[in-house]
């Protein structure tokens, strides 16, 4: 299989869509992210995002959960698949590899 | 607390459905109305409006966005998909018109794709060489009497020294050259014969030869020699080339310093197998070579900035300012040069002006190409007009349950381009396999252009413009039928419907008869150059050059073997083959010639026996003869240079050639057509040579026929070999030199008459279905005539009663038509055949012929069909 490339912010989402579990939505990924990370990232771009994510087959959707907040509109949930989760896992691999590999006081503070 | 609930502004909502994929839309639409919500809760509505706003608009990215290949609803693609399926059913369920269909048009296809592979041949002609822009060859214009301007691509060899010192600025390279020709090339104890040409060292940069082995500076020494690969293979196979010594005639030995790659074969140095030094070649040169002396090439480069025009204005009287009375300064010489890019197409001069030349053939062919393209397209417009009706129901059907007319419109559009694209990819396979025979008709290497993105653009466009042409008639016209009346059935044919598809069939014959009379004149006009008297007997004739000094002093002896031996009826030599002369002298002076007068001569070198081995016809006088020893100071002229000299009775006249000497005129013979058959005979002048070494090089034999051409030549071999073991034997059959001459002609009038064919075939195919059509809607008529008592004869009168009147419609305009273009074709041969009446009737008869006889078929089918069958049928 070709290795799909993966971005940083595709990174981060895909990690927060794992964290949320049965509660990633679209609305909640932005708040997560915009909280927790303290980015401003548009819902839009969290869209986009998250639709690359599942053409890159890293994600899977399903449509439920209609409220009146959203004026009767369901909502889509996402879920990591297989991909997703062993590119996660490579990702944290290679990261440690390298990081086990540098010297302490190796970086300049 | 909110007492209301407030709502976005709802044209954006609006924008988002009409921009974005509708499968979307409930999860964008949601998020953002969440989004809404808390913003509400922290800012003012105002506030979270301009947010919801910004946002929303924020979706209007790629992933969101619909795609603007897709048209406006899910409906239509599928509608798309339905066309695709009914054309592929409307194909199969139709065999024998869908096979007419793309027939024709592939053939159309096959026509256009051999003709662009041929144009863009000519078209790349010489481009290979990278400073093809800036080469240019030197040409003169020469004045003769009577205002005559001969152009001449010969120089003198003083040309490139002078150049080079008085005008070097303007270029970059100069270089003298011979003219190609073969010679015999040898390797220990290999001699190959090989064509090749001797320039200056700057030649390999100049024509930017891409080197195997060695440098393009290879040619700097005297001794040195470049070869081509194929060259190089011959003589050395693997072996290394580099320093292999090679000799060329009987020139000092040469060393092989370089090989290049073979230069392509639509190429002006094509054929150059080597390219010797320059300097070498001047060595074997005589030394009394001076300004008149235009034997050689010369050819430039012209510097990175410098304009071609500017240039060649500069060194317009660069001989004229060099060049002694003697030498020829009363020709007033001008010079100009002829850029390499008009070489190959432009190469004609009438009067010193630039007359074309093989561009006409080009033009043409494109011509030819697009009309065969567009026979096809009418076919194809024809067939599934006619055909209008079968399908007129069909439209009546859809336009009722809802198809808009631009769906019916969409509908033979992808019809027309399916069967556009069957026709071409049919066409693109005919194309690939006779590729090789339309090769050899045409004496070129060409070759589908796979990887030219060029070829690909054209394919593509011509598809596009094909299915478009095609396309567009059923398509803008059928889809006009009124629902109604088409269900009905009370759709009728009138005038108006049936006139349009006799205008194309007449344009369809009319363009066939134009190409079976271009066809004819073109056939008829190389016949009648054919056919014209030539003076002397080229059969059972050959030429052998005689090659070393010990075979030309025991001439007498090889002959007498010959003679003996009973192959040959006699032997004679000269300077020239009898069907090549070129050598031209001028400074005769006679009784009553006009002072003013630059004459000039083709002058030959024979000796004794020459007339009788050519079977020249005496007229007035006579020939040589061993008889008088004064006949060595004596002329033969041709009938055209005693009317060019204006002596009544030359036979006796006295004729005063510069230092050579007085000669005697003893007899006239008839003019023999040593040059172009297509123009008048030059003025020729015959004498004795046998003085000088090497001056009549050419043994001429005439053989008696009792062995036949191959056993005849092998003996010939074996007794030249007796007198010369080290050159290789050469020969050459004057009737084959003399059908040289037709050459390009013939090629041209096979070119024409295949695509005439192909033209005519196709109209014939649509005729065919035309008929067909016409026939089935007239069956119950047919029927009910016959009930009455028609005879089938009659029956088949009415029936191609019809197109009968459109093909002697077309042959009428034709005729005019194809006269205009005849005579102003012919009009660039001096010797030419007339535009006679019978041409343009056989034209029209054939044409006549060939349509009533496709549409017979049809016709009489119906005729003799039993008109129980055709009322009974519903």
């Amino acid at each position: 299989m070709r290795k799909s490339y993966i971005g940083e912010l595709e990174e981060i989402v895909l990690l927060v869509v794992v964290m949320l579990q049965e509660d990633a939505y679209g609305v909640a990924i932005t708040h997560e992210i915009n909280e927790q990370l303290n980015r401003k990232i548009s819902i839009s771009a969290i869209h986009s995002t998250l639709h690359r994510l599942e053409e890159k087959g890293f994600v899977t959707s399903s449509m439920g959960g209609a409220t009146a907040e959203r004026g009767g509109r369901r909502k889509r949930y996402f879920s990591i698949t297989q991909a997703g989760s062993r590119t996660l896992q490579e990702i944290q691999e290679t990261r440690n590899l390298l990081w086990g590999q540098i010297p302490p006081n190796a970086l300049a503070t | 607390m909110k007492t209301s609930n407030p709502l976005p502004p709802k044209w954006i909502g609006k924008l988002l459905h009409r921009l974005c994929k509708p499968e979307l839309m409930e999860e964008i639409e949601g998020d953002l109305l969440e989004f809404y919500r808390d913003w509400l809760t922290r800012y003012s509505p105002s506030k979270a409006n301009r947010l919801f706003v910004l946002h929303a608009i924020k979706f209007l990215r790629p992933f969101a966005l619909k795609s603007p290949f897709q048209t406006s609803s899910l409906n239509q693609n599928f509608m798309l998909k339905t066309h695709f399926k009914t054309a592929r059913r409307q194909l199969i369920k139709n065999k024998g018109y869908s096979f007419l269909n793309i027939a024709g048009l592939s053939l159309g296809m096959v026509v256009v794709l051999l003709i662009a592979l041929w144009t863009h041949d000519e078209l790349s002609f010489n481009k290979h060489h990278e400073n093809y822009d800036r080469l240019a060859r030197v040409m003169q214009n020469q004045t003769f009497s009577g205002g005559e301007i001969q152009t001449w691509r010969g120089q003198a060899l003083q040309l490139a020294p002078e150049l080079r010192t008085t005008y070097g600025d303007h270029f970059e390279h100069i270089s003298m050259a011979s003219f190609q020709g073969e010679n015999t090339l040898f390797h220990k104890l290999k001699a190959l014969k090989q064509r090749g040409i001797f320039m200056e060292s700057t030649a390999p940069e100049m024509l930017t030869l891409e080197m195997i082995h060695g440098t393009r500076k290879g040619l700097a020494e005297l001794n040195s020699i470049l070869i081509s690969e194929s060259c190089s293979k011959a003589f050395f196979g693997n072996e290394d080339p580099i320093n292999k010594v090679i000799r060329i005639d009987d020139m000092p030995d040469v060393k092989v310093t370089g090989v290049y790659m073979d230069l392509p074969a639509n190429s002006t140095f094509a054929e150059v197998n080597y390219i010797g030094s320059w300097e070498l070649f001047a060595t074997t040169l005589p030394e009394w070579l001076n300004w008149g002396n235009s034997w050689f090439q010369t050819i430039v480069q012209i510097g990175e900035h410098k304009e071609m025009e500017e240039v060649s204005k500069a060194i317009k009287n660069v001989k004229l300012n060099r060049i002694s009375e003697e030498s020829g300064l009363r020709f007033k010489p001008e010079l100009f040069l002829h850029p390499m890019s008009k070489w190959h197409l432009y190469s004609s001069f009438k009067q010193g002006q630039n007359t074309g030349g093989r561009v006409q053939y080009v033009w043409i062919f494109a011509i030819v190409a697009g009309f065969v393209l567009i026979l096809a397209c009418i076919n194809f417009m024809n067939l599934t007009t006619a055909r209008s009706e079968k399908r007129a129901k069909e439209v009546g059907v859809r336009k009722a349950i809802g198809s808009g007319r631009k769906q019916l419109m969409s509908q033979f559009f992808i019809e027309s381009f399916m069967v556009v694209v069957i026709a071409f990819i049919i066409g693109l396979a005919i194309t690939l396999i006779i590729l090789p025979a339309f090769n050899d008709l045409t004496g070129k290497q060409v070759q589908v252009l796979w990887s030219s993105p060029i070829f690909w653009t054209l394919c593509v466009s011509s598809i596009l413009l094909t299915g478009l042409v095609a396309g567009s008639y059923p398509a803008l016209y059928l889809s006009s039928f009124n629902a109604v009346r088409a269900l009905k059935g009370a759709f009728n044919f009138n005038r108006s419907t049936v006139l349009p598809r006799k205008v194309l069939v007449t344009v369809q014959f009319t363009s066939s008869i134009v190409f079976i009379i271009g066809t004819l004149v073109v056939l008829r006009q190389v016949e009648f150059v054919k056919n014209r008297p030539i003076g002397y007997e080229k059969d059972q004739l050959i030429t052998v050059p005689l090659k070393s000094e010990e075979i030309r002093n025991k001439f007498e002896v090889f002959r007498n073997d010959l003679l003996q031996n009973g192959l040959a009826k006699e032997v004679s030599r000269s300077s020239t083959s009898i069907a090549q002369t070129f050598v031209t002298n001028s400074g005769m002076s006679w009784e009553g010639k006009d002072p003013d007068m630059q004459d000039e001569f083709v002058t030959v070198r024979i000796n004794h026996e020459f007339g009788e081995s050519v079977g020249w016809n005496v007229i007035k006088g006579r020939d040589f003869s061993r008889a008088y020893s004064t006949d060595s100071a004596g002329f033969v002229i041709n009938k055209t240079a005693a009317e060019y000299m204006g002596l009544q009775d030359p036979v006796g006249q006295k004729v005063r050639w510069g230092v050579h000497g007085t000669y005697t005129i003893l007899g006239v013979v008839d003019d023999m057509i040593s040059q172009s058959p297509y123009e008048p005979v030059k003025q020729t002048i015959f004498f004795l040579n046998y003085k000088g070494p090497g001056r009549t090089n050419l043994a001429n034999i005439k053989l008696t026929g009792v062995a036949g051409p191959k056993e005849s030549i092998a003996v010939i071999e074996q007794i030249y070999k007796k007198y010369d073991d080290v050159n290789i034997f050469e020969y050459d059959f004057v009737d084959e030199q003399y059908a040289e001459k037709f050459e390009s002609e013939e090629r041209v009038g096979k070119l024409i008459t295949s695509f005439a064919v192909l033209a005519i075939l196709i109209s014939c195919l649509g005729l065919f279905g035309m008929s067909y059509f016409v026939v089935q809607r007239r069956q119950k008529e047919i029927g009910v005539r016959k009930v009455l008592g028609a005879s089938v004869i009659s029956l088949w009168k009415i029936l191609s009663k019809e197109f009968v009147v459109l093909v002697l419609l077309s042959s009428f305009i034709a005729s005019s038509l194809a006269y205009y273009f005849a005579s102003n074709w012919l009009q660039q041969f001096e010797y030419r055949t007339t535009l006679s009446m019978w041409i343009f009737v056989t034209a029209a008869i054939g044409a006549l012929f060939i349509a009533i006889s496709t549409v017979s078929y049809n016709t009489i089918k119906a005729a003799i069909l039993s008109p129980v069958r055709t009322i009974r049928t519903e």
